[in-house]
């Protein structure tokens, strides 16, 4: 056993450092340290820096723009990132469609939208999910009829990440309701500017926008916009569930919200102390901290076998499970550390150029509206339900 | 032994429910707690009207009930209703002006003319009056005090407020009208609905409730009856939250079929029964304790926030995960509830607070039994 980093990749790590030191806009990362959220173009600028550097699409291969880099290579460079408050790299594109085109695309499809994810031509969203289909996804309604060189779409699509900004969405539709519910799915890329596709906006409890309703009333999506084989899209959907879940722990954002409650817990004080001498804190605390040390090693074994050519399906439902477990726990902790001032609720503070003098401390703004809106996180993504469903038939065997 | 409500109480119970599920539907309920002032000034007349505010006080001081367990089943149906409101101010407020015999004040605050707001916690005093800092001083007009309260529930709008101050002979409880020279107030919504505001005074001056330097019990026993209400309320959330998730499981088909079917479900399902149930038990009994020795009445109801808070964040965090995506909507009433069951573990000390407290009150009374 050695679990130390080898010195390649501690040089890769440094090298990650000096690239976010000198190119991530500070404008960014504080926003991301006080919980802010950020616009359509700062996304985009933050993939334009990425892309300049040539690391947007770390995990695709070298002939399409990827880096090369190892499995743990890109676990360094997510780690670090997350650490140095960077934002997120939007997987719609990059992590979801990308891998989908480079996999089962025309040679012509690969050609006219892999760079188009690349330079920011493209936004992507996720069209899944449906009212009636959610962890049971293929039992999935929206239809297709082919009519000529197109499609006919109808059907309603929910849960839609961020399409309020998206020019394009990669859709599930039903092009054969005969036999098997999985066999009768295609999988299409549907432009969001078509007549007939109506975006509603879906409030969530935290008061926050991001996910939306999308209604298709006859829209007509051209045939080359259909992705491998009419009717085996469900082969293309679940083969996301494979690719590149091993950074799904999201342990370096973990690491890096730690780094803040510990900071908070050393200077919130109660009772006359720090909330990190106040013994039931302080086990919450430890147990916490206890669990993402664990999970830490957890997620780079998986890593390791995934770099010697295992497909860890299970074991990425086990990091996805923990990870977003210990993800929501940090949050309770946050929002428990905040006592009263957890409550008081201003949603303009969560924009940029907000000015505004916070209500108790600055980092307990927030806490709350986090708490309440990462209740996705174990809902969303295949929910830890399903996922333990992966686990019971994949490993155990029930 | 007994468990009922009885007949007097029983009546209260169904015309408060009747009023809150005409007057205030969860549609209306969501507009008044996020808009404005937070709170409906018209509904909470109407509901003074009802009784809700005389049957939180004994006859014997101009109210209509008073005991903890009359307590209890007025926030019980304001929690079924999630409405918001300076209830548990007028409770804390109330007890204190009760206790200084200024009863005219106290009509007032029954008959639903004067709203009185309730202004304790400080930045920094974590839900412990030691750690007051507001000073009250007496000058040749009459008390003046400076200093600043937080997230004193709808600061904004009541029409005048209780607070608690320290001045040379200890702490004491003072009235200050709203627009008093030198009082400032920042108002916020709160995530769980209705409003709160941060206060400062700056020599404002203020009138003196009961004796100074006397305030210390009376506010612990007004903090302990809102400890009471705190914990009906929130098991009357937990409530609504387990029928909500129950109709979801049974009516919600994923793979044909209802997801209650599914076992996984089914037993957390029994869990969060079991956790309500003991919920519920731990609120009678700090109801029932309220009239013994200060450290049994004390231990029951920071036992009961105990309680609460961790089967409260329990049951929250499992309704809205049963319901998947749908629970995370601002459209459905669940969402609302969950918040407000969260956030009641945010007023007047969380869970771990309440059981340090516990553990402390049982070395007080392991040392009085020696």
């Amino acid at each position: 056993m050695d679990l130390t980093f080898t010195p390649e990749e501690e040089a890769f790590r440094a090298e990650v450092r000096t690239f976010l030191a000198e190119k991530m806009p500070t404008r960014l990362s504080d926003k991301i340290r006080k919980g802010q959220h950020l616009t359509k173009a700062e996304h985009e600028e933050w993939h334009a820096l990425l892309n300049a550097r040539g690391w947007l699409a770390n995990h695709w291969p070298v002939e399409w723009g990827g880096t090369g880099w190892t499995v743990m290579q890109r676990f360094i460079f997510e780690t670090e990132t997350a650490l140095a408050n960077a934002p997120r790299v939007l997987p719609f594109g990059l992590s979801m469609i990308g891998p989908v085109l480079l996999k089962y695309g025309s040679e012509e499809q690969k050609r006219h939208w892999l760079p188009r994810i690349l330079d920011g031509s493209d936004w992507w969203c996720q069209g899944y999910s449906e009212p009636g289909a959610g962890s049971d996804l293929a039992s999935l309604k929206t239809s297709a009829v082919r009519d000529g060189d197109h499609y006919v779409v109808n059907g309603q699509k929910t849960w839609t990440t961020l399409a309020q900004h998206a020019n394009m969405m990669f859709c599930l539709v039903r092009t054969n309701s005969d036999g098997k519910k999985q066999d009768g799915i295609s999988f299409l890329l549907i432009d969001m500017a078509t007549p007939g596709i109506e975006v509603r906006p879906i409030k969530l409890l935290s008061g926050d926008h991001e996910v939306n309703e999308v209604f298709f009333t006859d829209v007509r999506v051209p045939v080359e916009n259909l992705v491998g084989e009419e009717n085996r899209g469900w082969t293309y959907a679940k083969y996301l569930l494979t690719y590149e879940r091993t950074n799904i722990a999201g342990v370096g954002a973990s690491m890096a919200a730690f780094g803040e409650l510990v900071e908070i817990a050393r200077t919130q004080r109660r009772n006359g102390r720090p909330l990190a001498e106040d013994p039931q804190f302080a086990a919450r605390l430890a147990r916490l901290e206890i669990d993402l040390e664990n999970m830490k090693t957890t997620n780079l074994r998986v890593l390791v076998a995934a770099g010697e050519g295992a497909a860890p399906v299970a074991e990425s439902s086990m990091l996805k499970i923990r990870g977003t477990e210990i993800r929501q726990s940090i949050d309770d902790l946050m929002r428990r550390a905040a006592g009263t001032h957890a409550r008081p609720w201003i949603p303009e503070s969560f924009e940029g150029g907000w000015n505004g003098e916070p209500v108790g401390p600055e980092w307990a703004g927030p806490v709350a509206t986090h708490y309440f809106n990462d209740r996705k996180l174990s809902i969303f993504g295949g929910s830890n339900e399903v996922q333990r469903e992966i686990i019971t038939k994949a490993i155990l065997e029930l | 032994m007994d468990f009922s409500l009885g007949d007097d109480r029983q009546m209260l119970v169904d015309s408060l429910r009747r009023f809150l599920a005409d007057k205030l539907p969860f549609a209306q309920r969501k507009t008044a707690a996020f808009e404005g002032s937070g709170w409906s000034r018209d509904v909470w007349g109407q509901l003074a009207e009802l009784g809700a505010i005389s049957a939180l006080f004994d006859e014997s001081v101009g109210g209509f009930g008073g005991s903890p367990f009359d307590v209890g089943v007025v926030f019980g149906e304001l929690g079924r209703a999630i409405a918001t409101g300076p209830w548990l101010s007028a409770l804390q407020a109330g007890h204190v002006l009760a206790a200084a015999g200024r009863t005219d004040d106290l009509a007032a605050l029954i008959d639903g003319s004067q709203v009185v707001g309730y202004a304790e916690e400080e930045a920094d005093t974590w839900f412990d009056p030691a750690g007051i800092q507001t000073r009250a001083t007496a000058t040749a007009t009459g008390w003046v005090l400076d200093g600043a309260k937080t997230v004193v529930s709808c600061a904004g709008t009541v029409d005048r407020l209780v607070v608690v101050a320290r001045g040379d002979s200890g702490l004491s409880t003072f009235l200050v009208d709203r627009g008093a020279t030198g009082m400032t107030v920042r108002d916020y919504l709160v995530i769980d609905g209705g409003s709160a505001g941060d206060v400062t005074f700056a020599a404002t001056p203020a009138v003196l409730v009961g004796e100074a330097g006397g305030a210390g019990p009376v506010i612990e026993t007004a903090r302990a009856l809102g400890l009471v209400a705190l914990a009906w309320e929130g098991v009357a959330v937990m409530d609504v939250l387990r029928d909500q998730t129950l109709d979801y499981l049974r009516t919600r088909k994923q793979f044909g079929i209802p997801i209650g079917k599914f076992q996984a479900l089914q037993h957390r399902m029994a869990t969060l029964a079991l956790e309500i149930e003991q919920a519920r038990s731990a609120a009678i009994n700090a109801a029932d304790r309220f009239l013994g020795t200060r450290v049994e009445r004390e231990r029951a109801v920071s036992a009961a926030k105990a309680t609460i808070g961790k089967a409260g964040s329990l049951v929250a965090e499992e309704a809205i995960q049963m319901h998947g995506g749908i629970g995370m909507t601002w459209e459905l009433a669940l969402s609302h509830y969950a918040k407000r069951l969260v956030m009641i573990g945010h007023e007047l000390g969380d869970e771990d607070h309440h059981l340090a407290r516990y553990i402390d009150l049982g070395h007080e009374l392991a040392d009085s039994d020696a």
